[in-house]
C-alpha cells in the first residue's frame, strides 16, 4: 500500500506524478532530456546507467522498468544489460562504459565518493567531459527517482510482463507525463 | 576546480547548470515548484528540509546555500537553521515539522527506510498527504542535487560571507536560468 492516496492500480512513479503533476511534469521533462536528449552516450547506455544505479539502490520498480527499456534499445546485444546487473566488472561492456558505470556506482553511494582518479580513469578510456557529466547526473537523478518511488511505497508490479510492456513504451515513446490510467 | 571543464567559474550547481542548460531547465523548474510553493508547507519549512538533507549528505555548498535561504524566510534566525541541521529534535519547531524531518532523514538513507509508522506519526501531527509527498520529494531531490554538485567536484566557496547574497537572489527571484546566466550577486 502506498503511504499516500495515489490513483489505484497505477504503478510506481506514474501514480506519484498523477497525484502531483505540478512537480511531476518537471520530473518527466528531466528524464526525457537526460535519457533521450542530445548526448554522446547512446540511449541504450543511458538507460543502462539508470538501471545499474536503481539496482544498487534496490529499487525494484525503477530497475526492472529501465532494464527493460535498455534491453529494447540494445536489441541483439540485450544480454549486456543482464551481465551488467549481475557483475558489472565482468560484463562485456566497453572499458569506457565500465569506467563510467564505476563513477555512477560511486555517485549512488554519495557525491563525495567520486575522486579525481575515477574521472581521470574514465578520461583515459576516452570519455569526454559531456559523457562524464551525463553519467554523474543520470546517477544522481536516479538516486532521486528511486527514493521517491520507494519512499512513498508506490505500487511495484511483480509480473515481468508488465515491465516488458513498459520497456517497449519507454524505448519507443520516451517520457511523457501520464494523465490518465 | 570541478572534475570536468565547465568553461566558467560560477560556484556550485550554478557552474554545472551553465555547462548543461538543457538539463538545468527542468531542474530549476522542479526546485521552484517544490521549494517556492506556499500551499501546505511554507517556503521556510521546505528550505529547512532541503538544508537538513544536504547536511546529512555532507554537501557543503548545498546546505549552506539553502540554510541561508531558509534564514531569510525566518527573519535571520540562523541559530534555528543551524539546530535543524544537526539536532532538529530539540529545535523550537512544530511536532509536525519534526515528524516530516524524520521522514526526510529516512529518505536520505534510502527510500525503503521510510516506514508506515513514520508516515502515521506525521499524519497524527497534522501532516496532509501533500505535505508528506512534498517532504519525500524534496528529500529525494536533494539526494540528486547534492550528488550532482559533489559528484562533479563543483566549485565550493569556503567563505561563508559569499552565501547570503546568492540566497537573497533566490529568495527574491526564485530558481531558474537567471541564477547562472546573470551577473552573480555580491
Amino acid at each position: 500500500m502506498p503511504h499516500i492516496q495515489v490513483p489505484e492500480g497505477v504503478p510506481g512513479i506514474r501514480s506519484l506524478v498523477m497525484f502531483r503533476p505540478e512537480t511531476g511534469q518537471y520530473l518527466y521533462e528531466l528524464a526525457q532530456v537526460l535519457l533521450r536528449g542530445e548526448s554522446p552516450l547512446s540511449e541504450a547506455e543511458r538507460e543502462l546507467i539508470a538501471a545499474y544505479v536503481s539496482s544498487r539502490n534496490n529499487c525494484m520498480f525503477c530497475m526492472s522498468s529501465h532494464a527493460a527499456a535498455a534491453r529494447c534499445l540494445y536489441g541483439d546485444q540485450k544480454n549486456i544489460v543482464d551481465e551488467v546487473l549481475a557483475d558489472m566488472q565482468r560484463s562485456s561492456v566497453t572499458e569506457k562504459m565500465k569506467s563510467l558505470l564505476h563513477i555512477a556506482g560511486k555517485v549512488q553511494i554519495l557525491g563525495k565518493e567520486v575522486t579525481e582518479e575515477d574521472v581521470a580513469a574514465a578520461r583515459e578510456q576516452g570519455a569526454s567531459e559531456r559523457e562524464i557529466h551525463d553519467t554523474v547526473l543520470i546517477a544522481a537523478t536516479f538516486s532521486m527517482f528511486n527514493r521517491y518511488v520507494d519512499g512513498l511505497a508506490s505500487w511495484t508490479p511483480t509480473d515481468p510482463a508488465a515491465y516488458e510492456e513498459m520497456g517497449v513504451r519507454m524505448s519507443t515513446k520516451g517520457y511523457a507525463l501520464p494523465t490518465k490510467i | 576546480m570541478p572534475y570536468i571543464n565547465v568553461n566558467n567559474d560560477l560556484p556550485g550547481i550554478r557552474g554545472l547548470m551553465a555547462f548543461s542548460p538543457e538539463t538545468a531547465a527542468p531542474m530549476g523548474d522542479l526546485a521552484n515548484a517544490l521549494l517556492k510553493d506556499t500551499e501546505g508547507l511554507s517556503p521556510a519549512e521546505r528550505e529547512l528540509i532541503a538544508t537538513h538533507v544536504s547536511y546529512l549528505n555532507d554537501c557543503f555548498y548545498c546546505h549552506h546555500s539553502h540554510g541561508e535561504i531558509a534564514c531569510i524566510y525566518l527573519d535571520g534566525n540562523r541559530d534555528l537553521v543551524d539546530q535543524v541541521r544537526h539536532d532538529y529534535q530539540h529545535a523550537p519547531i512544530t511536532e509536525k515539522l519534526k515528524s516530516l524531518l524524520r521522514i526526510a532523514g529516512k529518505v536520505q538513507q534510502g527510500g525503503k527506510k521510510v516506514t508506515t509508522e513514520d508516515v502515521e506519526n506525521a499524519r497524527t501531527n497534522g501532516a496532509t498527504d501533500k505535505e508528506i509527498h512534498d517532504t519525500v520529494l524534496i528529500a529525494a531531490a536533494f539526494c540528486m542535487f547534492n550528488r550532482y554538485v559533489d559528484g562533479l567536484g563543483a566549485t565550493t566557496p569556503t567563505d561563508l560571507s559569499t552565501y547570503p547574497p546568492r540566497a537573497k537572489q533566490v529568495a527574491e527571484n526564485g530558481y531558474g536560468r537567471h541564477i547562472f546566466s546573470q551577473h552573480q550577486p555580491l
